[in-house]
């Protein structure tokens, strides 16, 4: 496996950085203990490890400002992170430089229900601003796996979502305003409560951006009316060929689900053995189907929905009657992840993304992979969206076992790339997935990214290191060049 | 009208560089200002060729598609190459079973929505003025009714293909939904009128074609009234796919448009009915006006209205309406989003819009949003400021100078002079 080297050499600025951290923030908020520090060294993706030279823990939006414009004059990189749960190491630290923690700006400052809106700081739980809107009527539809322990500022910076993305949109479509602090340490406001604010729209690019072009610390978000009706449904298939036609057969009939989940056989095992679900005895494939909207409608596609899983030769469905049976289902799908520690010692949490109507042919392939090599794939995925999730199991105890996982793994990308489809779905390309880029980028597409990137932050001190595989100079001319890139020549960078 | 000239040299790399370039017509000029030539590229890498050779001979280029919106904003400083796209005007890939289509810039909107409804789906964006193209709608981030329920253009493009102000092409999203893979360069383009680069292709999401659809409309005499029946609609069950509002004169309607199976419709027509009290009617057909904006959108020069954008948090809308009492301003948009749009007559005087815009633009800034100058005659676009105060305008121009340093993709037509 990959292993970031931790670095004991720590710039000159950082010690100006401590300086002002200590003045501004209070003795719990910023942390050089190395033995501390080393509690930050890793995000949700913990093969890659590095300790930050300064952990700060600010309160405020002031605060985040001013240690951002103490890094910038002092070239110090920095590095976001909510509630670390990331799993492309987005949130991974810089050996020189200062991680900013945003646990502690946890409020939510508002909820409006005439105006659908919800203003809330970086460190809030996701499901913390459905609770809170739900008295209301009203909740924050992207809901992603992790929605019990990841930080809007997460969901924001990586523009993760969710189960319920297929028919409500991702983390970008819910997100109207953003208070925002660039690289330079200023403070700007992007977009606000209301659409379509003049001018670029700069919110688009920042959210999903992982932290490379600045911080938010506040976002609008869009709340959405609780559903007059919703239901739930487990459906036992043979064969993941089967719950994949039903799929299919599903939106071809032009009904959109809030979701639909599939797991294969591993990954039921795996959820049975973690949290119980009793999902159907010896099936292939789940589904997971949730219908919402109003009653007379969602009672209408719930028949139709049942009629087309059980031409797709669905041998057991199962409706949840009430909130616990709802709740126990979607556990054995959203605990499907850290469950599989309870079947392989050591796994990869692959995101991969194909078209839907590709998902027969990619997991019959993914199979392939998996028995020619040996390495165990089990697949839990959004597969309304054709949002592919395989967890790629090994032993690291076993020789050479991580390598081959890590092949399969990128295999498993490189099917989704000839498919059309995407290198990262949801959880961001990070640190991971830089070097996929090229894959699925030309270099003019790198290279047009990286002028937005040069835009925000000319100094490359925004969680550098991630996303590009190669940063591009940004006092440098755009277009194409022929010869090695100028920080690769000065030996600062490494081609993939 | 100001004329545009270009040199022999220039002029000869731009013919070589695109099959078809010609004089400027009647029709071809850009809010006034007459280009020097209209080159009209056959494919992307005509596009590309074009803007090269435009980098090389430091031209300016406007990008043109239908030329529908083409007076929208601030006239640029120069326009050397009108660059229309109309050629590129093909449905590329429509993939019923993922529900997306692939289309180049100069398909026509309503011929995309042909194609896709062959396969019973359709792209949920309105055609807000008649014979609008792909790349125009972008440009102009227009939109109509149909964005409170599945959004605007941001939330349904998901690929773009881009030529660079300096010929680079390049692409950003792809053909799937769900993609986090990099920069979502579509969302800078989205609106940015031409200013950032040239749209040669997009991707978008689909949504089925639902099987019934009806609307639901009640007369209203005042601002509060319209906006409480606007929030009692909303917070309902009734799901609805758009709640417009149609307002002059200190009077309009609450419009509310329910889609979907056709018993659920009929259900949730009854209850709208009963929310929007005894006035309200049923119709199947849109209300007057339809998808389009309170102008004429045929109009040119000094006969234009003036037409402004704006928007608000949801509850502001009794506010936003309550500002134009006493004026000439038709109003008409959609109440369940936060945007409006208003028009002024053309004779009105322009220091009366801008005592209005001034109005009105305390109103939406305080409340969450905006109020723009969309389009107006020369004489009002003199006298206001279109676009007002703009927050990042400083972000803006480092990323405008990044894609375009030379400022030659159409000058000084977007905000702070962009």
């Amino acid at each position: 496996m990959t292993t970031t080297e931790d670095r004991t050499h720590v710039g000159a600025g950082i010690d100006a950085v401590t300086a002002v951290a200590r003045r501004l923030l209070p003795e719990a908020g910023v942390i050089t203990d190395r033995t501390r520090l080393r509690t930050y060294e890793c995000d949700g993706l913990a093969h890659y490890r590095v300790t930050p030279a300064l952990v700060v823990i600010p309160e405020d939006d002031a605060q985040v400002a001013a240690i951002v414009r103490a890094c910038a004059e002092h070239g110090v990189p920095y590095v976001a992170r909510g509630s670390g749960t990331g799993l492309s190491g987005g949130a991974l630290p810089h050996a020189e430089g200062v991680l900013v923690v945003t646990s502690r700006m946890r409020a939510i400052r508002e909820v409006r229900r005439e105006d659908q809106r919800a203003v809330v700081e970086p460190g809030v739980i996701n499901l913390d601003v459905t609770k809170a809107a739900t008295p209301q009527g009203y909740y924050y539809a992207p809901d992603p796996s992790s929605q019990q322990i990841c930080s809007i500022g997460g969901n924001v910076a990586e523009n993760s979502g969710g189960a319920h993305c297929l028919k409500y949109g991702f983390t970008t479509n819910h997100v109207t305003g953003a208070d925002f602090i660039t690289p330079d340490g200023d403070m700007v406001a992007l977009g606000g409560a209301a659409p379509d604010a003049p001018g670029y729209d700069l919110l688009g690019a920042v959210v999903g951006s992982e932290g490379t072009l600045g911080i938010v610390t506040a976002t609008t978000v869009r709340l959405v009316r609780l559903p007059e009706e919703v239901r739930t449904i487990l459906v036992g298939f043979e064969s993941t060929d089967q719950a994949g036609a039903a799929t299919s057969a599903i939106i071809s009939a032009g009904i959109v689900p809030a979701a639909i989940e599939m797991m294969d056989a591993l990954a039921i095992e795996a959820a049975e053995a973690a949290v119980h679900c009793n999902y159907p005895d010896g099936a292939g494939a789940v589904l997971v189907i949730e219908l919402d909207g109003a009653r007379v409608e969602v009672e209408e596609e719930y028949a139709e929905v049942a009629r087309l899983c059980e031409d797709n030769g669905s041998f057991e469905q199962r409706l949840a009657t009430d909130a616990v049976d709802r709740a126990l289902i979607w556990k054995g799908r959203k605990s499907a992840f850290a469950a599989v520690g309870r079947i392989s010692p050591d796994y990869i949490v692959q995101d991969g993304v194909i078209p839907r109507t590709a998902l027969p042919e990619v997991l019959r392939a993914i199979a392939e992979l998996s028995s020619s090599s040996g390495v165990r794939v089990a697949n839990v995925f959004h597969a309304g969206d054709g949002n592919l999730h395989p967890l790629v199991l090994f032993d690291d105890a076993v020789e050479g076992a991580g390598e081959a996982a890590e092949q399969v793994s990128g295999a498993i990308l490189d099917l989704c790339i000839e498919h059309g489809g995407s290198i990262t779905g949801e959880h961001g390309v990070g640190m991971d997935k830089a070097k996929y880029m090229p894959r699925m980028y030309t270099d003019e597409d790198l290279d047009t990214m990286q002028l937005v990137r040069c835009a925000f932050d000319p100094g490359n001190i925004s969680n550098p290191g991630k996303i590009f595989p190669t940063p591009r100079l940004c006092g440098e001319v755009p277009g194409r060049h022929k010869a090695a890139h100028p920080l690769q020549q000065a030996g600062l960078a490494e081609v993939f | 009208m100001t004329t545009q000239t270009l040199d022999a040299t220039a002029r000869e790399a731009v013919t070589s560089a695109c099959a078809r370039v010609e004089e400027p017509g009647a029709g071809d000029h850009v809010d006034g200002v007459v280009p020097g030539l209209v080159a009209r590229p056959a494919d992307t890498d005509q596009v590309a060729e074009v803007l090269r050779a435009a980098t090389a001979h430091g031209l300016t280029v406007v990008p043109r598609g239908g030329g529908t919106k083409l007076s929208w904003g601030v006239a640029p400083r120069s326009a050397d190459v009108l660059l229309d796209v109309s050629a590129l005007d093909q449905v590329l890939d429509h993939a019923a079973g993922d529900l997306i289509v692939a289309a180049q810039a100069g398909c026509r909107l309503a011929d995309l929505q042909e194609r896709v409804a062959q396969g019973g789906q359709r792209l949920a964006i309105d055609e807000t003025v008649p014979g609008t193209t792909v790349g125009g709608m972008l440009a102009a981030n227009t939109s109509g009714p149909r964005r409170t329920a599945v959004g605007a253009a941001r939330d349904l493009l998901i690929g773009i293909t881009m030529v660079r102000a300096d010929g680079v092409v390049a692409k950003a999203g792809g053909r799937v939904v769900k993609n986090v893979a990099g920069y979502d360069l579509g969302k800078l383009l989205i609106g940015s009128a031409g200013t950032l680069g040239v749209i040669t292709d997009a991707t978008f999401r689909l949504h089925p074609v639902p099987a019934a659809s009806q609307w639901v409309t009640a007369p209203v005499s005042d601002p509060a009234a319209a906006l409480a029946m606007t929030q009692a609609v909303l917070h309902a069950q009734v799901v609805p796919a758009a709640v417009e509002v149609a307002w002059a004169e200190g009077s309009g309607s609450v419009s509310v448009l329910l889609e979907g199976r056709v018993a659920g419709v009929a259900g949730r027509a009854d209850a709208t009915r009963a929310i929007l009290g005894e006035g309200a009617t049923g119709s199947d057909d849109a209300p007057a006006g339809g998808a389009t904006y309170p102008w004429d959108t045929r109009a040119s020069g000094e006969d234009r209205s003036t037409a402004l954008k704006l928007t608000f948090e949801l509850s502001a809308l009794g506010e936003v309406l309550a500002a134009t009492a006493g004026t000439p301003a038709v109003l008409r948009g959609s109440a369940g989003s936060g945007v409006l749009y208003a028009a002024l007559p053309p004779t009105t005087d322009p220091a009366e819009v801008a005592t209005l815009l001034e109005r009105l633009r305390r109103v939406c800034t305080s409340r969450g949003g905006a109020a723009v100058v969309v389009d107006a005659p020369a004489a009002v676009k003199a006298a206001v400021d279109a676009w007002g105060p703009v927050p990042a305008l400083e972000l803006m121009r480092r990323v405008k100078d990044q894609f375009d340093p030379d400022h030659r993709l159409s000058p000084g037509r977007f905000v702070g002079g962009l």
